[in-house]
């Protein structure tokens, strides 16, 4: 039977990690840490592991108690909503991994070891076909990735890189590669990390399908957390419409702004519905195809959200003072991560005949 | 009808091509070109070149030491500045307080204050809006109280851009609460040296420092520093309005930004092809190309009209409008062609860093942000098509 609630653990899971970061990590707090090294909270980091935050994101053979696409979206849908800088995206995609390598990850979900995962190059922002990075017989790796989210801080790499014409992941120890990390415009670490001949272990030969379900998982994340920053910025720019006067009347009697804020809304409805329809499908046989779906309206609508709400909300909302202006530099960066609106659209146009 | 430059205009537009290249100071040109902010001395020292030329005040008439160009002239030299990535010269004194005091001011005003704007002793900014005055400019509240030949002046202004480098400050101020909001503004003149003043800076969305709050606690103000008449302020500020809209199209800047993104999409590959050769992004290009193409041509048809008239007519309000759309644009996909390497935060990023990206592009998703304050600030893009819904559509 058709049912669009939430499980009541998916409830509970949703309710402790909102309640949590509307009490420990608000605005404020993340604005703080978000633009500073390390680019985010050591000490919530682990509170949140020790909330089980994390654990939701794994399946229960890797020791978590969740890992399906809906369980993902409720996870990153809340933070989202916070605005929330920690490092998940990359503790997702590094569990999805070492899932599909049978490798123990219970250090990872407790949140005491850090793996970042490394595929986009210079070259090769979003799709696999184009990696460059090579390893030899011995597996020791050569190459330049970039945009290793998490990468400032990581204690391990998963690496994609060619052997011959096989696409396989690797491990490698941070200290044994050059990092150079830096911070994001939109809060948060990456990394740029080269490798030159540098000693790795092989997690999985023929990596393609791996590489591609945690790419599925990781723009999962995204859309629910775009749609989370969505709600909240939609919210207070209706609520700013309402309470802003010129003219000797709130500007939101402006029958021009009223029109575009419902724009605003329909446009968050349908990229919800994507993101459930992409997260009821991962680890189906269209995953890819529905993941790139969402991720192109993600990438179209959360412009428009992010771009009205500050037009709308006139000087206001271009101060750094404003939550509304940190929402929206995320909201339009989400585009520029795991393939933006054009690449998966062109996704969706390879596959309009297989639908 | 002919869209070609007559040999006259032709002869003008390699004079200051030569003029730039010969005077604009590489430092400042790679300033511009990369986004990172010009210090005060870079803005300075374009002042000061700028004016040994005769070439700073170009919307001054010629008695007051203005160069006489016809509109057209005006638009070659602002199209050749942006070509060549000199600087905008700073408006609040030439092109805003300028042309006010030429026609409200009184012959001591013009004779103490115009000089010193052109030799750059005097940095003005403006002080127009307040926290609850933007869009409803007239409903400001800044108090200016007559108490013998001085005004006491007490309240706030905000949005002040560059007022950091400032040391003075045009204002409008309350002078009187009777009758219409607009009948009881007047425009004043303020040292921000004065005791009772204030600044403090306001960061904006990218984290860079260029608009600041200013605070008035019985700041007093000579009341010859009065232009015009006491309440007649509000015919000011509109005058000064209609005289900010050379250049309201932005037209050179987005032929800069349209050079800019077509360098970054031949650089920047997807494996092995260039991103200028994605058929999805090349349609976003030449998208926004045609339009900047049209906007030319409806800029230049505009000045004509203003020329014809004698003053630029509310359809500039249009140019303002669809410029700013058209540059958001070309900013938005300076941004996305850059993909993940549009995201390091500059603040971080040292010296030896800057290798993510191809040069002069690690600001350019700070400049995407930064630049949404086009469609808000000298009339928000609302509030132009209030204007047009008025006075053209007569709604
Ligand atoms: C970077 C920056 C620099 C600036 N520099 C200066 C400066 O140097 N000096 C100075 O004095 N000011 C400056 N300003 C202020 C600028 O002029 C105001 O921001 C602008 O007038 C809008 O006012 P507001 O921000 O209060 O928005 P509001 O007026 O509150 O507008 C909020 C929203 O409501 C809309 N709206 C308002 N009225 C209507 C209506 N009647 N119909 C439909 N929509 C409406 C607006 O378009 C906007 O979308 C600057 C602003 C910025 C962002």
């Amino acid at each position: 039977m058709m049912d669009f609630n939430l499980t009541e653990d998916r409830r509970m899971l949703s309710d402790t990690l909102t309640r949590y970061l509307a009490e420990q990590y608000q605005i404020e707090h993340r604005n703080s840490v978000a633009y500073e090294s390390p680019f985010h909270d050591p000490s919530k980091w682990t509170e949140m592991a020790e909330l089980g935050i994390f654990s939701a994101l794994a399946n229960e053979a890797d020791g978590g108690f969740g890992g399906a696409g809906p369980d993902i979206a409720v996870v990153f849908e809340a933070l989202g909503n916070a605005l929330n800088c920690e490092p998940a995206l990359p503790l997702l995609m590094s569990s999805r991994l070492l899932s599909a390598a049978r490798q123990d990850q219970a250090t990872l979900l407790e949140g005491t070891a850090h793996y970042a995962v490394a595929i986009a190059e210079p070259d090769a922002p979003y799709d696999l076909l184009d990696i460059t990075a090579t390893a030899n017989d011995d597996h020791r790796l050569s190459g330049r990735k970039t945009s290793v989210y998490g990468g400032n801080i990581a204690d391990y790499f998963l690496v994609a890189a060619k052997a011959g014409d096989c696409l396989n992941l690797y491990q490698v120890q941070a200290a044994d590669a050059e990092v150079i990390p830096y911070g994001l415009i939109d809060g948060g670490g990456a990394a740029e990390v080269l490798f030159d001949n540098t000693k790795a272990k092989l997690l999985i030969k023929n990596a393609q399908s791996a590489l591609e379900d945690a790419l599925d998982a990781g723009i999962i994340a995204l859309c629910s957390e775009a749609v989370g920053m969505m709600d909240v910025t939609y919210q207070i720019t209706v609520n700013y419409l309402k309470q802003r006067k010129q003219f000797g009347r709130p500007i939101g009697s402006f029958q021009v702004l009223q029109h575009r804020a419902v724009d605003m809304l329909t446009e968050i409805e349908q990229s919800r519905s994507i993101t459930i329809k992409a997260a009821s499908e991962l680890k189906g046989p269209n995953a890819s195809r529905y993941a790139s779906m969402a991720k192109n309206m993600i990438g179209r609508s959360a412009r428009l959200i992010a771009e009205e709400a500050i037009q709308m909300h006139g000087g206001i909302a271009m101060t750094w003072e404003y939550a509304i202006s940190h929402y929206a530099k995320r909201l339009i960066m989400i585009d520029h991560q795991l393939g933006d609106t054009d690449f998966h659209l062109n996704r969706v146009i390879g596959m309009l005949n297989t639908a | 009808m002919d869209l070609n430059y007559s040999a006259t205009e032709l002869a003008f537009q390699s004079e200051v091509r030569s003029f730039l290249a010969d005077n604009l100071p590489n430092h400042i040109a790679s300033a511009v070109r990369n986004g990172d902010g010009l210090t005060k001395a870079m803005m300075d020292e374009w002042h000061r070149v700028l004016n040994k030329k005769g070439w700073l005040a170009t919307t001054w008439p010629k008695e007051f030491g203005g160069p006489g160009w016809t509109p057209v002239q005006k638009h070659i030299f602002e199209e050749e500045n942006c070509r060549a990535y000199a600087p905008r010269v700073v408006p609040f004194g030439v092109n805003m307080l300028g042309p006010v005091l030429h026609k409200f001011g009184t012959k001591e005003q013009q004779d103490t204050i115009l000089p010193r704007i052109l030799s750059g002793e005097d940095w003005w900014c403006q002080g127009y809006s307040e926290p609850g005055a933007g869009s409803d400019l007239a409903s400001l509240k800044t108090q200016a109280e007559r108490v013998g030949d001085h005004y006491v002046i007490n309240g706030q202004k905000t949005w002040t851009t560059l007022g950091q480098h400032a040391n003075k400050i045009f204002c409008l101020v309350r002078t009187s609460t009777e009758g219409k909001p607009q009948q009881g503004i007047s425009f004043v003149l303020v040292d921000l040296d004065t005791p009772g003043i204030e600044i403090r800076p306001i960061r904006l969305i990218e984290g860079g420092h260029e608009v600041n709050e200013v605070f008035f606690t019985d700041v007093q103000v000579p009341v010859a520093n009065l232009v015009g008449e006491e309440n007649k302020g509000w015919t000011i500020a509109k005058y000064l309005l209609s005289h900010e809209r050379t250049g309201i199209a932005g037209v050179g800047f987005s032929m800069q930004t349209l050079e800019e993104v077509k360098t970054i999409a031949t650089k920047i590959k997807r494996g092995t092809k260039r991103l200028i050769d994605d058929p999805l992004f090349a349609a976003r290009l030449a998208e926004v190309e045609i339009d900047l193409e049209a906007m030319k041509i409806t800029n230049l048809r505009m000045l004509f009209r203003a020329q014809e008239r004698g003053a630029p007519g509310p359809e500039t309000s249009i140019l303002k409008i669809k410029g700013t759309v058209i540059n958001q644009e070309l900013r938005d996909l300076a941004r996305r062609a850059l993909g993940p390497l549009a995201a390091p935060f500059p603040g971080h990023l040292g010296e030896g860093n800057i290798l993510f990206g191809p040069p002069d592009t690690a600001f350019n998703a700070a400049r995407y942000f930064n630049n949404r304050k086009t469609s808000i600030f000298g009339g928000s893009n609302e509030i132009q098509r209030n204007i047009l819904t008025k006075t053209i559509l007569e709604l």
